[in-house]
């Protein structure tokens, strides 16, 4: 079995490799001589030309009569294409496998490659295969083996498609090594591998500047969260002496409650990075510079849920450490609501998007934070479906009528019908419409929240941590060897988080409700109702996307349905009357200012009623100005201060040293200008010198 | 099994009196010679023990000089191979790109001489076993890199060459009295014997006097802040060649000689001064991020930013644990082959746009020379530590040392320094992202040299067995890791 996991990870990293060195060489092997013999001319060849020179051949090999027909069959002589879908497409059927097998018996499996020592805590190479991480995989190779075929056509035209691919299979490699890490240290080389690639992918049209930006910054602040991150599993790991994650988890006894709370927290800084979370939310937003299909794998689905799965993975530490809990919960509220307010007034397809990402996460730190674990990752799992549904069908727009801007959308309805019924499917789930999977997954975590708020702040699902019995099963008998079960003597009562808290988040989940209600609606209507307001004729996309959503959409439609299975997850008939209730309200809401605009028939942007506070929600409210103000420029001052200090004063001194010793030669040497008479003075005065001292102290 | 890296050394003394027509002749007669001492190197990484990996193998030990007790002792164990084998490959892969491309100055006879000269005085400083001898090797590199500087470096070369040579002097004079203030005292010269003892028959006042001594000598050659300022103008004027082997091998004789005299010969010394070694590391890593934020000189913040790598190896030692030194030695061999690659990147960039000046430069290489911006994209990615390539492990241990460090040190002190660390991690990911928006993104400029040269099979030579290694030891640190955690360990006395 884990041979099979390990097969998962190293497929896609093979195909990295190879994307990188040799795929456009394929494609020329692939087409056969006359485009092999193209370079042999030029005195400059360069990849980007080498690309384009296949490019070009692939146009010409592509009669336009049999264009149709041919657009699969390009694909087979399409080398990149072919590195980065065939070994997606293995991994995909491998973590389904994987996932089955659990599923029929569903105990962890461990193996482990190697020991490496260190000195201190060994570091154990070894993957750890449970419920939790094989449902992930199983996430993971779906979305990422569906942005790769969409982006065979999205990205057709790009002459950067080899790397471009080429980085999607890095990544998808860094995350299924997080996912099935069986140590700590090993988890966080994938995590930071991810961070590497979404700077990359993000920064993929590095031409334009602001690109370039975006992508620095996305790596920058998950990379300060990664600094917590690191010091925290260092904590965890020598305080626990081991860096094994099942192993760490059974010696929590060991290590002092202090040092636990801090890793925990530290933890969540790594956590708050990756997830989008407040503080560390603003680069999210940006790193929709990169390609569509990026941000519907990365920046929605997977990397960004990398945070919330490893709160779910070591989740004991947190169940031994509430307090950390309440903080995650008190990020999250603020997350949730914050950010859908200010996806409320996004100009920009996309950067709705990006935000209710960040709420959506938030909701699922939300779920964590009142100890719904189970409820939790069955957002996270929905979430992924039907965000990478939406991005999509969001790229396939954006195709289409070439601007991300909702002003030059409109009345697609028609245009674009598989897109649309797609879309709307996927702001169905977001917005938790029922029977869509979300509004099964985002009620699991409202009742959560609600247990919690009415009994006291304890936490629901956290008390199955500490019985022996073996907790609720999540997506049928598979998910029983999800939770690490502890021996059950840690602690006797179930962990608590101060009940103000738990109210809060409960008020603020249900106010998150009829906000993304509210945005969706806005959203869905301004791109695909009234009239269309941009030019050209936007017409449906290729096959190769739309068909891609259209698939993609059918699980984010019915996974809901999954959760019947389990006790925790299944619809209680007052909080989801209530969610019901709030999200026609937000969603009712939309659609009348929508409605308001009689004279046209385009509809009015219902976030005009928002008036002067427009802009604060249009920009976040302010907090990358403030981080500009506060971090960015004072840490570039102090650089320009610390290049002039050392110039003129650590080598000034050093310089100077040099300088005064000159001098003092200088000195030296004006007694020796060659005349014996000054010499034979000075031999003399030395004489008597000599002989006074002698005679005055002896 | 006699001393192979010592047949290296006279084969290498031979050449630069040797005749031979043509410049091209002789450079590849260099390019010869280094490729064979690497092949012995390598057979002796290959003909050593592993299993007994911290006892000196390949050894000779002969009298030198009775009178005086010298003796001529060489060898090598877990903590010197991986570094011997480092300069053998990067004194090779520079004689390649010499080849192709030689350095402006001509008169590639002496320059052949003079790397031979420098390669025998890094390869006998990684294996010397006797104080004199260590001593002797450590001062034979520097005339050879002087003359290089002086000789074939830019526009400014000779106040660099000379700032160079007379601090490190200086460093020298502090070491070789606390060589000799250790070597009399102990009554012994002899390396293994010394680091047997673990400091016994030396008194403590004489352990942290020597250590003073000593590890201000080596912290000028590592170099440490605040003593660095010989390093950037070093390197900015110094040739590629001369970078290369300054940055990969050169610096690595500092922390490398902490390693293997100065701890292991006053271990209480050692102890005392750590905290203050683990202040001055981690000033480096911040001060040196810092000063890379704001430099516009491709080289000057490559070599600012070895200050800031030599602290983390410097923050690995001060922890005075297994792992500490373990991520030294991790650190010098990543460092080693990451900023050896930057630098042979830099050169090639400044060859071809005839400046190091990023604003000069401009920005859009990717579009221009993609696989020259595609290599300084991989170098600075690597050498800001990212997980899966070499640099990532040293800093790591480090800190992973730095938060346990030895009984005897202050813990919450190296706590701080481990947090201070880890954000200076941060502004060295800041400062590398700068440079690649800088330099490799963007459009080209108009008046931007047309036509950027493409890359030579010298150049792909000279980078690809950094880059592979660089892969290699990050993917599978236990390539490294399994041979020096040994020998570390039983420096400290443990098995």
């Amino acid at each position: 079995m884990t041979v099979l996991a390990a097969l998962l990870v190293l497929l896609p990293f093979a195909a990295a490799l190879a994307g990188m060195l040799g795929g456009p060489a394929l494609t020329r092997a692939l087409r056969g001589a006359p485009a092999a013999d193209a370079p042999a001319g030029g005195t400059v060849v360069t990849d980007a030309e080498a690309d384009a020179d296949a490019d070009s051949a692939h146009e010409g090999a592509t009669p336009p009569a049999a264009a149709a027909a041919a657009s699969g069959f390009a694909v087979l002589r399409n080398g990149p294409a072919l590195i980065a879908c065939v070994p997606a497409a293995v991994s995909f059927v491998l973590a389904v496998i994987v996932g089955l097998t659990l599923w029929q018996s569903p105990r962890p499996r461990a193996g482990t490659l190697t020991l490496i020592q260190t000195g201190s805590v060994p570091i154990r190479v070894g993957l750890h295969v449970d419920g939790l991480s094989a449902l992930m995989a199983v996430l993971v190779c779906a979305v990422a083996l569906a942005v790769q075929v969409y982006s065979v056509s999205y990205m057709a035209k790009d002459a950067r498609y080899s790397s471009y691919a080429a980085f999607i299979s890095l990544f998808t490699a860094a995350m299924l090594l997080v996912v099935f890490s069986r140590d700590l240290l090993v988890l966080y080389a994938g995590w930071e591998i991810m961070g590497v690639c979404s700077y990359f992918l993000i920064g993929h049209h590095w031409e334009d500047r602001s690109n370039s930006r975006a992508a620095v910054k996305a790596f920058l602040v998950t990379r300060l969260g990664d600094v917590g991150f690191l010091i925290g599993v260092i904590m965890l790991g020598v305080g626990a002496g081991t860096f094994e994650i099942p192993r760490l988890l059974t010696r929590l006894g060991d290590v002092p409650h202090a040092t636990l709370l801090t890793a925990a927290l530290l933890l969540l800084a790594g956590v708050a990075g990756k997830s989008a979370q407040f503080p560390l939310h603003t680069w999210l937003p940006d790193a929709m510079a990169g390609p569509t299909p990026i941000s519907a794998l990365i920046h929605a689905a997977t990397m960004v849920a990398a945070g919330i799965y490893v709160v779910a993975r070591l989740y004991p530490v947190y169940a031994a450490a509430p307090a950390a809990l309440a903080v995650l919960g008190v990020v999250a509220v603020v997350s949730m609501v914050g950010a859908a307010l200010a996806a409320l007034a996004q100009d920009d397809l996309k950067r709705v998007l990006a935000y209710s990402t960040i709420s959506q996460l938030a909701v699922m730190a939300a779920g964590l934070a009142v100890g719904a674990r189970s409820a939790a990752v069955f957002h996270l799992v929905a979430h992924g479906a039907f965000k990478a549904v939406l991005f999509l069908a969001a790229g396939s727009v954006i195709f289409a009528t070439g601007t991300n801007l909702l002003a030059g959308h409109g009345g697609l309805r028609a245009r674009m019908p598989v897109t649309f019924a797609a879309m709307t499917v996927g702001f169905a789930a977001l917005a938790g419409v029922p029977p869509v999977s979300g509004w099964f997954s985002k009620d699991a975590v409202i009742e959560g929240a609600q247990h919690a708020a009415l009994h006291g702040g304890e936490l629901t699902a956290a008390a199955g941590f500490y019985d022996s019995t073996p907790p609720q099963p999540l997506f049928g008998p598979g998910s029983g060897a999800f939770v690490p079960v502890l021996s059950g003597t840690v602690h006797s009562a179930p962990p608590t988080i101060p009940s103000g808290i738990a109210w809060l988040i409960y008020l603020g989940l249900l106010l998150t409700v009829a906000l993304t209600a509210a945005y969706a609606m806005r959203a869905w209507l301004m791109t695909f109702f009234g009239e269309y307001r941009g030019t050209g004729e936007p017409r449906e996309s290729p096959r190769a996307m739309s068909w891609t959503v259209a698939v993609l959409a059918v699980p984010a439609a019915v996974l809901g349905f999954f959760g019947l299975g389990a006790d925790e997850l299944r619809p209680h008939v007052a909080s989801a009357l209530l969610g019901v209730a709030l999200l026609a309200l937000g969603g009712a809401a939309a659609f009348l200012l929508w409605r308001r605009d009689t004279s046209g028939s385009t509809g009015a942007d219902p976030s005009l009623v928002l008036g002067r506070a427009r802009p604060a929600f249009a920009a976040a409210f302010g907090v990358d100005a403030l981080y500009a103000a506060a971090i960015v420029r004072p840490v570039r001052r102090l650089a320009r201060g610390v290049a002039v200090v050392d110039r003129q004063d650590v080598d000034g001194a050093v310089v100077g040293t040099a300088r005064l010793v000159q001098r003092l030669a200088g000195a030296l040497r004006l007694p020796r200008d060659g005349d014996p008479q000054t010499y034979l003075t000075g031999v003399l005065g030395g004489v008597v010198v000599i002989v006074a001292v002698v005679v005055i102290f002896l | 099994m006699t001393a192979i890296p010592l047949l290296g050394a006279v084969l290498l003394l031979l050449p630069a009196g040797r005749f031979l027509p043509g410049d091209a002749a002789v450079a590849r007669y260099g390019a010869g010679v280094s490729g064979a001492t690497l092949l012995v190197a390598v057979s002796a990484a290959t003909a050593f023990d592993y299993g007994k990996a911290s006892e000196t193998q390949l050894g000779v030990n002969a009298s030198w000089a009775p009178s005086i007790g010298l003796r001529f002792h060489l060898g090598a164990d877990g903590i010197s191979l991986p570094l011997i084998v480092l300069t053998a490959l990067l004194t090779f892969l520079c004689f390649l790109y010499t080849m192709k491309h030689p350095p402006a100055g001509g008169q590639i006879r002496l320059l052949t001489g003079l790397l031979l000269v420098l390669e025998v005085g890094m390869l006998g400083t990684f294996t010397a076993l006797d104080l004199v001898l260590f001593f002797v090797a450590f001062e034979i590199v520097l005339v050879p890199m002087y003359a290089i500087i002086a000789i074939w470096g830019g526009s400014d070369r000779s106040f660099a060459a000379r700032k160079f040579i007379l601090y490190t002097l200086l460093g020298s004079g502090l070491l070789l009295v606390g060589m000799l203030l250790v070597g009399v005292k102990a009554g012994t010269l002899d390396m293994t014997e010394l680091a047997a003892r673990h400091g016994a028959g030396l008194s403590r006042g004489v352990q942290i006097t020597a250590f003073l001594l000593m590890g201000l000598g080596f912290a000028v050659k590592t170099p440490m802040w605040p003593l660095h300022t010989w390093l950037p103008d070093a390197h900015t004027e110094a040739p590629t060649v001369g970078s290369v082997l300054l940055a990969g091998a050169l610096l690595k004789m500092g922390t490398y000689g902490i390693i293997r005299v100065a701890l292991p010969a006053a271990p209480q010394g050692a102890a005392y001064w750590a905290p203050w070694l683990g202040l001055f590391a981690v000033i480096g890593i911040i001060y040196g991020a810092l000063a890379c934020l704001a430099q516009t000189d491709l080289k000057r913040m490559i070599a600012f930013s070895s200050v800031g790598h030599m602290g983390f190896v410097l923050l690995g030692i001060a922890t005075l644990t297994p792992v500490g030194i373990n991520a030294a030695l991790f650190g010098n061999i990543a460092h080693g082959l990451i900023t050896g690659l930057l630098f042979f990147v830099a050169g090639s960039v400044k060859d071809r746009y005839g400046t190091g000046d990023l604003r000069e430069i401009g920005g859009g290489m990717l579009a221009s020379s993609p696989r020259l911006a595609g290599t300084l994209t991989f170098a600075a990615v690597a050498s800001l530590g990212l997980p899966g390539l070499a640099g990532f492990w040293g800093e790591m241990l480090a800190l992973l040392g730095a938060y346990k460090p030895h009984a005897a040190l202050p813990r919450t002190t190296f706590v701080v320094f481990m947090a201070v660390a880890a954000l200076g991690a941060v502004l060295t990911a800041a400062y590398f992202l700068r440079l690649l928006a800088k330099i490799t993104h963007g459009t080209p400029q108009p008046d931007a040299p047309a036509g950027v040269a493409r890359i030579s099979a010298y150049e792909y030579a000279a980078w690809t067995p950094l880059i592979a290694a660089t892969l290699l030891v990050g993917l599978w640190p236990k390539t490294l890791l399994a041979v020096t955690t040994g020998p570390v360990r039983a420096l400290f006395g443990g098995g």
